[in-house]
């Protein structure tokens, strides 16, 4: 099958008869295999590590799969749709807590989103331009992202205890803002004490990621601007973010899908049970499969947020895609 | 030809890896004689430090080791990874030889049939069944089967109390039902302390508390066919007896809502913070914290008036043997060493807890009045967690309830009857699936 294929570089080599003609198909052939062969452990990396586990997950979604089969899976009973049926049974407790979950994460990733990427582009336009000491703002900026996860969450709902927290000794004890000392950590504020954790925790990328995209920005074209009259606010509108296009297609996808899969942050910041304010979907789902030992619920869930994030996914690209081939 | 050449390449290194990998294996399982076989042993987190445990169980260890030959490789598991980590082996068929299991966890991890079951044959082989305390023994299992653990330590709630503190308040006795602790705790609750401290955001303290206030009141989450009941009147009214210790008694500080990482209550109590604290035997902790040991005292965590006389559930870690062990007969030797009178009243001694075999009480340490007053309440008002096969769920689902309740009540939200029913209801449902 390859030999079939005409290597588009053939007839050029032949014509500039540089080479014996009956060495052609046969560096050719080479050519075309080492492609495949270099890309084999990659293939074979993501089959392993990608597309198996998802399958075995979108598998176990059919069994009932709880404590008493999972030392053996294979006699785990098929239950056809059942788990799905439990999921989505939304007049029932666990179908409300699901949907409650979905509904905080949309509007978690939806705040998260606009403000790391607001935050991130303010600052990369700020040090788009050399000043003194830019150097050590871009790496001040950087230090969130730097730090373990795990140390720098923990610091942060050490900060927001409501007895012994630093938030509550500025605000309450030093500024005199409030009279009573809030909680962060549970109630409704819990839900906004994780914002501002995720938010510092990944608006850095955001601003590695504009940074790098406007370094490749011309400078005539802001010559050009200024010449035309065009203050900060216009450039930014009519150079930058034209420029910056393809760079916040992706940033913006590979963002929302991040945030949308927080684990690790909510986790360190609640411990293994979220307040209900700010139950996010994959702890909803860690809840429901290894805490309660219910692997094929928990794989139903799995699987339906799998398949909102494809069609989430699939529709943005679709329409971002339309819209730049418009332009 | 050069391509054959790679393919072929490929293909002997991908062998030979995937035979090395077979090769490694089969080192590591090693059979052989008894002389040459290690075991793996998880124990769980009993001291202050991962640390302090391997040393405390090196000596221990070290012993078994020169009686049988046998060596024991241990590690020690902390408590937030220990059941995923059963779970994860129980699916493998990986893991440890022998390990540590909470108590609590046994009917639940019972069902998996990932745990040797200790039938009268091969309890025979440990010493018999007589040996152990018979409330320990009653938490290792659902009944009529035999037990997938025997107990390592043994553990119960009591009342601790500030003895200074209730001094200087006036009060001469510890509460002797729920209406003094209430009292007690308005007299105590001052400027400077609280009357209680409690761990409201963890949702293992949570349920044990709850289970041990709606056994008092006679109600039970489990019907006798093991269906769940959550949302009785009486469940009802142990939530509320819990929350009220926030909401309306007020004698505990809102804060404490959002203590979770299960050492927080404890340490406002030994720091005078608060005036009581419902704990497991907490000797060792208290002494680590700073507390002064002729302040401490412990009584029965007492119930409402005309209540049942129960004070704490029978907590405690057991010890069972991974059935896929290859070493089944080294494995029960070592349970037979762990559970045995010198190394009971040793390891037991050390954790400030309670030995799970009779004979280890006739050690001198273990006549001290607060031991004393844990034995009693151990041996007769201490019942089990429900033995049904969903015990972690409810542990888990009715813990994070509580949780959430207490966080209402703490922000200012009031806590209906009607809130805690829908909430009970809402937990049962979920256990459904």
């Amino acid at each position: 099958m390859i030999t079939a294929n005409p290597a588009p570089g053939a007839g050029t080599e032949a014509r500039t008869g540089s080479s014996p003609v009956r060495a052609v198909p046969r560096r050719r052939k080479k050519r075309q295999w080492l492609p495949y062969l270099l890309l084999l452990p990659v293939v074979v990396a993501e089959l392993l590590i990608h597309i198996v586990p998802m399958l075995i997950g979108v598998g176990m979604s059919f069994l009932g799969l709880t404590q008493f089969f999972i030392r053996n899976w294979t006699k785990a009973p098929g239950v056809g749709l059942d788990n799905y049926r439990f999921v989505l049974q939304f007049d029932e407790a666990s179908g409300k807590a699901l949907l409650h979950s979905f509904w905080t994460t949309v509007q978690f990733t939806v705040i998260v989103l606009a403000l790391s990427w607001a935050l991130a582009m303010a600052a990369a336009v700020w040090t788009q331009h050399a000043f003194r000491g830019r150097g050590l703002v871009r790496t001040i900026f950087l230090i969130p992202y730097a730090l373990p996860v795990f140390a720098s969450v923990i610091t942060w709902s050490f900060m927001l205890q409501r007895d012994n927290g630093m938030v509550n000794h500025v605000l309450v004890d030093q500024l005199g803002l409030l009279d009573e000392r809030p909680f962060w950590l549970i109630g409704d504020h819990s839900f906004w004490a994780l914002i501002v954790v995720e938010v510092w925790r990944l608006w850095p990328f955001a601003f590695l990621a504009l940074t790098a995209g406007m370094s490749s920005i011309p400078a005539e074209q802001y010559e050009a601007a200024a010449i035309d009259g065009a203050g900060v606010l216009r450039s930014v509108r009519w150079v930058t973010l034209p420029n910056l296009r393809s760079v916040n297609q992706v940033l913006l996808l590979v963002l929302f899908l991040w945030t949308f899969n927080e684990f690790t942050v909510p986790y360190t910041f609640f411990g293994r049970s979220a307040p209900e304010q700010a139950d996010l979907i994959s702890m909803h789902i860690y809840q429901n499969s290894f805490v309660t030992w219910n692997f094929g619920t928990g794989s139903a869930m799995s699987v339906l947020l799998l398949l909102f994030l494809l069609a989430v996914t699939a529709v943005y690209l679709l329409l971002t895609n339309r819209k730049s081939s418009d332009a | 030809m050069g391509l054959k050449r790679i393919t072929s390449a490929v293909a002997v290194s991908i062998v030979a890896a995937s035979l090395a990998g077979c090769g490694g294996d089969d080192e590591g399982s090693g059979s052989g004689s008894a002389e040459d076989v290690t075991l793996t042993y998880w124990a769980s987190n009993q001291g202050t430090s991962l640390a302090n445990d391997e040393e405390v169980l090196k000596p221990q260890l070290d012993a078994f080791t020169a009686q049988t030959g046998i060596e024991v490789d241990v590690e020690v598991v902390p408590w937030s990874d220990l059941l995923n980590r059963i779970l994860a082996a129980t699916a493998s068929g990986e893991g440890p030889d022998v390990l540590n299991i909470g108590n609590t966890w046994s009917a639940s991890l019972q069902a998996t049939g990932a745990l040797t079951p200790f039938d009268d044959a091969t309890m025979a082989e440990i010493g018999g069944a007589d040996r152990f305390l018979a409330g320990s023994l009653a938490a290792t299992g659902a009944e009529g089967h035999p037990p997938t653990a025997v107990p390592l330590y043994s553990l119960a709630y009591g009342l601790y109390y500030n003895k200074a503190m209730f001094a200087e308040a006036g009060i001469t006795e510890p509460p002797g039902t729920w209406a003094d602790l209430i009292a007690a705790g308005r007299k105590l609750t001052t400027p400077e302390h609280w009357g209680v401290s409690i761990e409201g955001g963890s949702v293992s303290e949570n349920i044990h508390n709850v289970f041990v206030f709606s056994e008092q009141q006679g109600g039970s989450f489990f019907d006798d066919a093991g269906e769940p009941t959550f949302d009785t009147p009486k469940n009802v009214a142990a939530v509320k007896q819990y929350v009220d210790l926030i909401q309306s008694d007020k004698i505990t500080n809102p804060s404490n809502a959002e203590y979770a990482n299960g050492t927080e209550a404890l340490a406002d109590f030994a720091n005078g913070k608060s005036a009581m604290v419902m704990w497991q035997a907490a000797a060792g902790s208290l002494d680590e914290l700073g507390m002064d040991a002729a302040d401490i005292g412990v009584a029965p965590i007492p119930a409402p008036a005309g209540g049942e006389d129960v004070a704490s559930i029978v907590a405690g870690i057991n010890l069972a043997v991974f059935d896929n062990t290859e070493h089944k007969p080294q494995a029960l030797d070592f349970v037979e060493f762990m559970t045995s009178t010198p190394n009971q009243i040793a390891l037991n001694k050390t954790y400030g807890s309670l030995p799970a075999v009779q004979e280890a009480y006739s050690d001198p340490a273990f006549q001290t009045e607060a031991v004393e007053t844990f034995k009693s309440i151990l041996d007769d008002r201490a019942v089990p967690m429900p033995a049904v096969p969903e015990e972690s769920q409810f542990e888990t689902l009715v813990g994070t309830a509580v949780k959430n309740l207490l966080a209402q009540a703490a922000s200012g939200t009031t806590v209906t009857e009607q809130a805690i029913s829908e909430q009970l209801a809402a937990a049962q449902q979920q256990l459904g699936g």
